[in-house]
Formats: C-alpha cells, sequence, structure tokens
C-alpha cells in the first residue's frame, strides 16, 4: 500500500523543493490575517454547518447540524411502558471506562461508597488510550499554577470558567503525585526531575509524558488499579437514559446489554456520567482521531435530564490528520511532527503556513489550500490533502531521530509500506475534541441534583479552546472531585421514586419545538456498515 | 482478483472486499456492526486482536484487525477476548525485590523459549525477552522493553506455556514506576506548597482582575525558551 504513481509524481514536486525549504521560514500570521483566515475557513464559522436547537435548555441557540440531530431526538425507551423495577441498587453510578470515570470510581470506591463503573465497550476503550502527547502539571521552578492559569484562559479566549480553571491547575500537582504513587512510568532525568516540554500555548515548558504513550500509560495503570481494587465493573453495558426522582435529583440510569439487548434499571445515590467525547457523530462530515465509541452518549443524556451545555459551537480540529492512506484517514498525526521541523507543503511543493499556529489556525490555512486554492493532493479515494515532510526531520536532527521520537508514528505508516523518514505524509484536518459540553461546578454536580460530570463530556474548563495536555489532566481533576463529591453526597441522599417523567417532558418539547423525527439518541455505536467507514 | 476485489472467510463464511481495507473496515464493509472486537481503530487499545491463515498456508497468524490490511483467501476469527488471569496486589504493600514477579506469577519459570510470543505482538516488541527478564527478576528490563504494549493478549492466546505476558509486564512497569525510577523531588515540593496554602492567593488574584487585565497580562507574559 505505498502510495500510488498519481501521488508519487507529487511527491517529486516536494522533494524538489526540499533542499531549498531547509533554510524557509514562513511569516507567522499577524493578528488580523488570523482572523480573516478563521472567519472564512475555520467550520465554526460556517453559518450553514449550523442550525437552532428548538428544545431543552439551549432552545434558541446556533449549534451544528450533528449535534442539534443527536439532541433532537427520541429516546430509546419509551417512557410511558418502560417498566422501572430496579434491578440492582449501589451508592455511586459511574457511566464510562475512560480516565475520568475510573479516577471517578477509584476515588469514591477508596472513600468506601459502593461503586458500580458500567461502560460502553471495554475498560480503557476509551480516548485516553489514545494521547500521545501528554499532561500539563506546573511543578518546575520556573512555573506556578497561577502562570498555568493564565495559559489556559488565553488558550480558551478568557470564556472559560475561572473557578474551573483554578481547580484545574491548582489539583494538577496532586493529580501528578498520584500518578507517580501509583506507578505512572513518567519521562525523567536521572535524578528524577520530570522531563517537561512546551505544547501548543504554553507559555512554560510543562508538558510531562511517557514516551509517546501517554494516555495509553495512565489509562493502563488506572484500569489496572480498578481491577485490583476490585471495584465492581460492567463491560458492553451502556446507559441509555438517566433517571429522575419526582423531585427531579438523578437517582440511577436504565443501562443497555449490548449483547443480550435487554434493559437493566440501576437505582443509585449518585451519578457520575464521563462518556467522554463527540468525534464520531463526525461534525461537518470531518473524519476524527477518536475512539469508536466517542458518540457523545453522555451530553444527550444529561441534556435530556436538564442540564444545560457551555460552549458546544466550537469544535477542536486538529491540523494534522492522515489522508492517506486510506485505512487510516482521521488518525492523528502529533504536533510533534512539527514541532520537530516537518513543514506543511501544498501540491506546488511550497510552504503555505508557518508550521507552528494555534490549531484552529492551521486547520483553517491547509481547509483554504485545499478548497479555496486548489493546490491540495488528491488521494485515489478522491480525498484532499497537503504534505506534512517528514522526511526534513532526519535532515534537520541527523538520522534515526524520527524514528527514535516518533516510534508510534514510524510504526503507524511502516504497517502500509509507507516509510516516513523517505516519504511525506499526507494529511487533512480532523475532528479532534469536544471544547464545551455539560456545565459543571467545581464539584463536577451540573444543574440537575445528584448528576456529576467529568471529563470530555464536561464544558467550562477549556473555555472555547482547549490546549493540548489540559485534558488528560481535566479527566483526572475532574474525575477525582466527581468521585469525592458523589462519594460525599451519598450519606446526604434518600431514595425516592424513580420517573421518566423529564424524558415525557422532552419529548413534548420536541412538539412544541415543530421537531418532527424519527432519530433515536444516544447513538451508542456509529453505523459504518452502512456508509463505509471513516 | 484483478476487479480489486478479494475474498476473505469472516469466521468461515466468504465475503468480498476491496482489497485495500483493513480487516476492521472489510468487516464493516461486509455488513457487520462491531461490537466487540473494535476501541480505538488506531492500533492503541488491543481490542481488535485477530487471528487469521492464508488458505493452503498452514501457518496461523496474528494482527491487529484495525491495523492490517485483507488478503486474498483470509480466513479469520476475533479474539475480543482472552480469559487471562491477573493477579490482585495492592501496589503499596509491593516491594521491588528481584523475586516479586515470580511470586504473583510462579508460573513465567515454565516459559519455553520458544519465541512465539515475540513472533505474535503486533508492536513488535521483544516479547520473549522481557519474559526472561521478569524470570530473571530484572524489573527495569521488562518495564522498558514492554513499554509499547498495548494488552492485544495475542502473545498470551499463543503461549504454549500458557503464560500472561502483557499482565506479568504491566506488573513490572507499575513497580518501576513507582519503587525504582526516582521520585520528582520538585512535584512534591509543589504539593507541600499548594497544601501550605501558599499558591492560591495568587491564583485568586488572576481571578479577580477583569477581562481586559487578564488579556493584558496574558499578551505580555514571558515565555520559556526552547
Ligand atoms: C488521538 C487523541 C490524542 C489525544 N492527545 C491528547 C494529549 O496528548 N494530551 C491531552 O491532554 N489530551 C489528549 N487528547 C484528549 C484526551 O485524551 C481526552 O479528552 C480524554 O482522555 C477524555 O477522557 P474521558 O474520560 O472524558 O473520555 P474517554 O477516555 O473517551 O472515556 C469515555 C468512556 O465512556 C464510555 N462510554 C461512552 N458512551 C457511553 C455510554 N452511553 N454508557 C457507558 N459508557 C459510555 C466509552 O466507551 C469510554 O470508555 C487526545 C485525544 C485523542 C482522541
Ligand atoms: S510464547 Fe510463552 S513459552 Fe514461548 S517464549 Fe513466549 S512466554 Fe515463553
Ligand atoms: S506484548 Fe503481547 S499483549 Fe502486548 S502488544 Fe505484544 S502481543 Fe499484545
Ligand atoms: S481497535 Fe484499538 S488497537 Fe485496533
Amino acid at each position: 500500500m505505498s502510495y500510488p504513481d498519481m501521488m508519487r509524481a507529487a511527491i517529486k514536486k516536494v522533494e524538489e523543493t526540499r533542499k531549498k525549504r531547509l533554510d524557509e521560514t514562513f511569516s507567522m500570521l499577524s493578528p488580523e490575517e488570523k482572523k480573516e483566515l478563521l472567519e472564512n475557513f475555520h467550520p465554526d464559522y460556517r453559518d450553514d454547518a449550523f442550525r437552532e436547537v428548538k428544545v431543552g435548555a439551549n432552545k434558541g441557540q446556533s449549534l451544528p447540524h450533528e449535534v442539534v440531530d443527536i439532541l433532537e431526538a427520541r429516546s430509546r425507551i419509551d417512557p410511558d411502558s418502560f417498566s422501572l423495577d430496579v434491578d440492582r441498587e449501589v451508592d455511586v453510578l459511574v457511566i464510562g471506562g475512560g480516565g475520568g470515570g475510573s479516577s471517578a470510581a477509584l476515588i469514591a470506591d477508596a472513600l468506601g461508597a459502593e461503586v458500580l463503573q458500567v461502560t460502553k465497550l471495554r475498560m480503557g476503550d476509551a480516548n485516553t488510550m489514545m494521547a500521545q502527547g501528554g499532561i500539563q502539571i506546573a511543578d518546575k521552578e520556573n512555573d506556578s499554577p497561577a502562570i498555568h492559569f493564565l495559559d489556559v484562559m488565553g488558550g480558551g479566549g478568557f470564556a472559560n470558567k475561572p473557578d474551573l480553571v483554578k481547580a484545574l491547575v491548582m489539583d494538577a500537582p496532586e493529580v501528578g503525585k498520584w500518578l507517580e504513587d501509583l506507578g505512572y512510568m513518567f519521562d525523567k532525568e536521572e535524578d528524577g526531575r520530570m522531563v517537561t516540554r512546551h505544547g501548543g500555548g504554553t507559555s512554560r515548558k510543562r508538558m510531562h509524558s511517557a514516551r509517546d504513550y501517554s494516555g495509553a500509560e495512565i489509562m493502563r495503570t488506572l484500569r489496572d488499579e480498578v481491577q485490583n481494587r476490585e471495584v465492581p465493573t460492567i463491560e458492553f453495558l451502556p446507559a441509555v437514559e438517566l433517571l429522575l426522582t419526582e423531585e427531579g435529583s438523578c437517582q440511577g440510569a436504565v443501562l443497555y446489554d449490548l449483547e443480550t439487548e435487554e434493559y437493566m434499571v440501576i437505582r443509585a445515590k449518585t451519578v457520575i456520567l464521563a462518556t467522554g467525547g463527540f468525534g464520531r457523530i463526525h461534525v461537518s462530515g470531518f473524519p476524527t482521531t477518536n475512539h469508536y465509541g466517542a458518540t457523545a452518549d453522555g451530553l444527550v443524556m444529561a441534556y435530556r435530564a436538564g442540564a444545560n451545555l457551555l460552549f458546544m459551537d466550537s469544535t477542536q480540529f486538529h491540523p494534522t490528520g492522515a489522508a492517506f492512506p486510506e485505512q487510516i484517514v482521521g488518525l492523528l498525526i502529533t504536533e510533534k511532527v512539527r514541532g520537530l521541523g516537518a513543514q506543511l507543503v501544498n501540491n506546488e511543493g511550497e510552504q503555505f503556513v508557518y508550521p507552528l499556529e494555534t490549531r484552529d489556525a492551521e486547520a483553517s490555512a491547509i481547509i483554504r489550500e485545499c478548497e479555496d486554492r486548489g493546490r491540495g493532493i488528491e488521494t485515489p479515494t478522491g480525498m484532499k490533502g497537503v504534505w506534512l515532510d517528514s522526511p526534513m526531520i532526519d535532515q534537520i536532527h541527523g538520522k534515526g531521530t524520527l524514528k527514535k521520537e516518533l516510534p508510534a508514528m514510524f510504526r503507524q505508516f511502516d504497517r502500509f509500506d509507507i516509510d516516513i523518514t523517505e516519504d511525506p505524509i499526507l494529511i487533512y484536518p480532523t475532528l479532534h475534541y469536544q471544547n464545551g459540553g455539560v456545565e459543571i461546578d467545581a464539584s463536577c454536580e451540573t444543574r440537575v441534583k445528584n448528576l456529576f460530570v467529568a471529563g470530555e463530556t464536561s464544558g467550562g474548563v477549556h473555555g472555547k479552546n482547549r490546549l493540548m495536555g489540559n485534558s488528560l489532566l481535566d479527566v483526572l481533576v475532574f474525575g477525582r472531585r466527581a468521585g469525592r463529591a458523589a462519594a460525599e453526597r451519598v450519606r446526604e441522599v434518600k431514595f425516592g421514586k424513580l420517573s421518566l417523567d423529564h424524558v415525557k417532558d422532552y419529548n413534548r418539547g420536541l412538539e412544541e419545538g415543530g421537531v418532527e423525527t424519527d432519530r433515536v439518541s444516544p447513538m451508542l455505536l456509529p453505523d459504518y456498515s452502512a456508509e463505509g467507514s471513516f | 482478483m484483478g476487479d480489486g476485489m478479494v475474498t476473505i472467510y469472516l469466521m468461515g463464511k466468504a465475503y468480498s472486499v476491496p482489497e485495500n481495507l483493513t480487516i476492521m473496515k472489510a468487516m464493516e464493509y461486509s455488513g457487520f456492526q462491531l461490537k466487540r472486537g473494535c476501541g480505538c481503530r488506531g492500533g492503541f487499545c488491543g481490542a481488535c486482536a485477530t487471528v487469521y491463515r492464508i488458505k493452503g498456508d498452514y501457518r496461523v497468524q496474528e494482527g491487529l484487525a484495525c491495523q492490517t490490511v485483507v488478503e486474498e483467501d483470509m480466513y479469520l476469527s476475533m479474539i475480543p477476548f482472552y480469559p487471562a488471569i491477573k493477579k490482585k496486589y495492592d501496589i503499596e504493600e509491593l516491594e521491588p525485590e528481584t523475586n516479586v514477579l515470580r511470586q504473583l506469577y510462579p508460573e513465567i519459570n515454565r516459559c519455553l523459549g520458544c519465541n512465539t510470543c515475540t513472533r505474535s505482538c503486533p508492536q513488535e516488541l521483544e516479547v520473549m525477552d522481557y519474559m526472561n527478564a521478569a524470570i530473571r527478576g530484572d524489573i527495569e528490563k521488562v518495564a522498558n522493553l514492554s513499554f509499547d504494549c498495548i494488552m492485544c493478549g495475542l502473545c498470551a492466546s499463543r503461549c504454549p506455556a500458557e503464560l500472561v505476558q502483557h499482565n506479568v509486564a504491566i506488573l513490572a512497569r507499575r513497580i518501576y514506576g513507582k519503587y525504582i525510577l526516582p521520585k520528582a523531588r520538585h512535584l512534591a515540593e509543589r504539593v507541600r506548597e499548594i497544601e501550605d496554602g501558599r499558591i492560591e492567593k495568587e491564583v485568586d488574584e488572576l481571578i479577580a482582575k477583569d477581562r481586559e487585565g487578564l488579556e493584558k497580562l496574558y499578551n505580555e507574559r514571558d515565555i520559556e525558551g526552547e
């Protein structure tokens, strides 16, 4: 599966100009140029990609069609006939088997609560497993939580909720210590000092890592610990609806066994939702870096239960997703490739953007190059992309650098007979992160009493744009906070009568809003058997 | 053949699929909506362990469904779950001694040195070497050699001595990370500063600022050099 002839010709151009480009620096965008670029080419600014949502707490707000589609949809269960006979009672129900859910489960369990953790796929089939770059922690002498605070706020366009950002940066060192004590293999110097690097938008080198498996190392460590502590977990058992009491506080969920196709009713004193992001709803038709189960289920369930959403109008596109070979379209090509000196090059073999602009600007420039200027390179399946000139890395830093610094990436392409030390990588922006989500307070509680949300499902902490390394931190900080708050709340809660009235109300809202649809949500699994896959 | 299609056999049943697809996408192309055996779709989670054999060849090969391209006359089956043993332990109670791996997994001494595990690893790890290191009690070596393990379980599923390489490996990595790698002193110090209440004030002062003030500070902040 090496490059076909039609692409080989284009690669020639890249090779021809490589030598010249080695000492060429493309100028950075001025603030005005950047603004214009974003407004014209960033998918967040495309009016035709949005419509008004007609139901629920964010009624009247303009959101991407794909988000509105899953919000304006019917429940998987019929609230009028569904039997709410309780199958199992617990203190804390944790929904989600990623970093957020697992840290919440561990903390709630350690505080003595009776926990049940359920997840849609296997434990650890989650975005957390896929993070490569690292986690931000302000622990060096020249750094501080206050400096970190400023970076997060600036990165998020100052729209972030300050109390959440404070929690994020102040808890970060403790989270680092927790990981270290659990046996996380941080990249360290001989004497134990953390090896730290810059990431987009950091003013200090604060990115901590575990080679290029930073997230996998978190996920497998937490999963191992959940197993060691014997926290009850059930896999392939997604939640499909939350349960409220007649007084409106959350007391459980309806679960659905993916294999037996049976429903199960769990009554819980508190509920933690940590179902992750929305990459697999493919906003504006983009491919995604996200795992198979990233279908925004938690967002839908919380919204139907009355919670409100923040910043769901902003989506993070990663500028460099694989565009070839077809098998890995959308897969993340880490920022580090550009960090090590690889330039972005069009079909003429020319640079067209400074390689380390912010993600939104970088992505917009690539979209402009392909869609507007017609300088993209086409693949056999008709997808367009531009080159990321990876062979430059060894030319700049010496032979062997790429393989040493980016082993996962090298392996990834080598499987398809593409040697990225010799040939460039074809890339196009890919849907990467859900910037917004369910509004929470600093203890992760939502507008719905006793419903806690943590991780990528929540919104507010990153404002309108998350910086790399702050979401692994987010899931651990707020996962732990949710675990603690939910476990402590247990003592105050008395079981009430379970009800699905909120679903009935929501259906009425759909009718009142004039929404006629037979769409059903949460989606649970994307269906690639019909339309061909991403 | 020749029309860009190949015939593959999913659990024994024939399907015609485009030749460039991964096994995972070929299954979807054939009409399956995957429930098990599909996680990250990018070679990171180990959910999609698959064994296959090409017609006429006696050898059974291993791969990740999301990373392996289909071939003509490929007979395949996923192993989405493998009943591997996983020992429970309290990481706080362990000692980083040479016999700790063998105490929890005494069966590792049964290794036959057949190298099947190394041959079956989709991450191309030196699995047998790390198992040998485990038997010797060289925790550091196990941790480093196994670092890229995605815990797909393919090695374990093929091991004639019925060992659980990946579970031995994660135990070694956690012991290494916790007890053998030196602690980061600056991290502990920062945690202490926060506990002593020495940090909160600085953050609260920033919160008290209006947007303009904050923006000014942000735009003027100094940036650590490379
Ligand atoms: C390729 C990639 C690279 C990244 N790199 C970085 C990085 O370098 N640094 C960084 O900080 N961040 C990075 N991120 C972002 C970060 O990894 C995620 O934002 C974070 O891990 C999300 O954690 P989570 O626990 O909220 O969700 P996830 O880890 O996605 O976990 C969600 C869990 O919920 C389960 N679930 C979903 N729906 C249901 C349901 N209905 N019922 C029950 N369970 C359900 C899922 O199966 C999954 O187990 C990256 C993300 C990706 C995709
Ligand atoms: S497959 Fe099993 S017996 Fe063979 S070398 Fe590996 S661990 Fe030893
Ligand atoms: S060592 Fe075993 S479990 Fe780990 S990646 Fe290799 S085959 Fe899979
Ligand atoms: S689906 Fe995760 S490794 Fe294949």
